[in-house]
């Protein structure tokens, strides 16, 4: 049985839904659980891969934003050397395409 | 692994205040969305208080005045494994998250609201969405009275 976690010595993404860009092909969605010194902790993220896509990345975005993404990541974490930006998902969805 | 019930308690009792009926088993979530009369409001409620701990309270707000659904249903995610897991699986097409929020019309998911979009805003902004939601979705149709 589980208990409270504290979450008031976490990151103030916490529990948001981030977007986070890195300095390769990958592109992560999932819910924050921290960023610290080594890098973005997600929970429940998937993954855009520009070498192998699926879906091209403004396709995976645009599904993101509507409905959210698969949780095919159950935990993650995306070296700090490799994070390029973190960015809401909501707030992704505001800017110009 | 679940929650302590006694912690889930107040949060249950939230939307159970509200007029929410828990759906705590797969048996209770097909009565209420085999149910394909009308409007059918469900919430997937969750202990994550970066977003449920403004889902409730919007949702409440949402529902003290202007159209509203004809019934309200909730699941607990983490809780109520079964009952959630049947409850997905209406919207089974939809990544699972919570807590979000769900509309039904005559049995068809009209409109839905993940986590994401949850996130970071507060009651009364959730509530704004949820009150467009069942404007467009629940208001009663007007039937034009010839003389």
């Amino acid at each position: 049985m589980r208990t409270f976690a504290a979450h008031q010595a976490k990151h103030a993404f916490h529990g948001i839904t981030v977007v986070v860009e890195t300095d390769g092909a990958e592109l992560y969605v999932g819910r924050c659980d921290d960023i610290d010194e080594r890098g973005v902790h997600l929970r429940d993220a998937d993954l855009h891969d520009r070498a192998n896509p699926a879906l091209s990345r403004r396709e995976f975005l645009a599904s993101a934003r509507a409905v959210g993404v698969w949780p095919n990541l159950k935990r993650v974490t995306v070296p700090a050397g490799r994070v390029r930006s973190v960015e809401r998902l909501v707030a992704v969805a505001e800017k110009p395409s | 692994m679940p929650y302590s019930p006694l912690m889930v308690k107040p949060m249950r009792e939230e939307l159970a205040s509200a007029g929410f009926t828990e759906l705590m088993t797969a048996a209770d979530v097909e009565r209420f969305l085999g149910d394909k009369s009308g409007t059918a409001f469900l919430i997937v409620n969750s202990v994550c208080g970066c977003a449920a701990g403004m889902a409730r309270p919007g949702a409440r707000l949402a529902l003290q005045g202007g159209p509203r659904p004809d019934r309200l249903g909730t699941v607990f995610a983490g809780q109520d494994l079964e009952a959630t897991a049947r409850a997905r699986a209406y919207f089974a097409d939809i990544p699972p998250s919570s807590p979000s929020m769900a509309l039904f019309k005559d049995g068809a998911l009209v409109w839905f609201l993940p986590r994401h979009r949850i996130e970071g805003r507060d009651a009364l902004a959730v509530a704004a969405d949820l009150r467009a939601a069942f404007a467009e979705q629940c208001a009663a149709a007007v039937v034009p009275v010839t003389g």
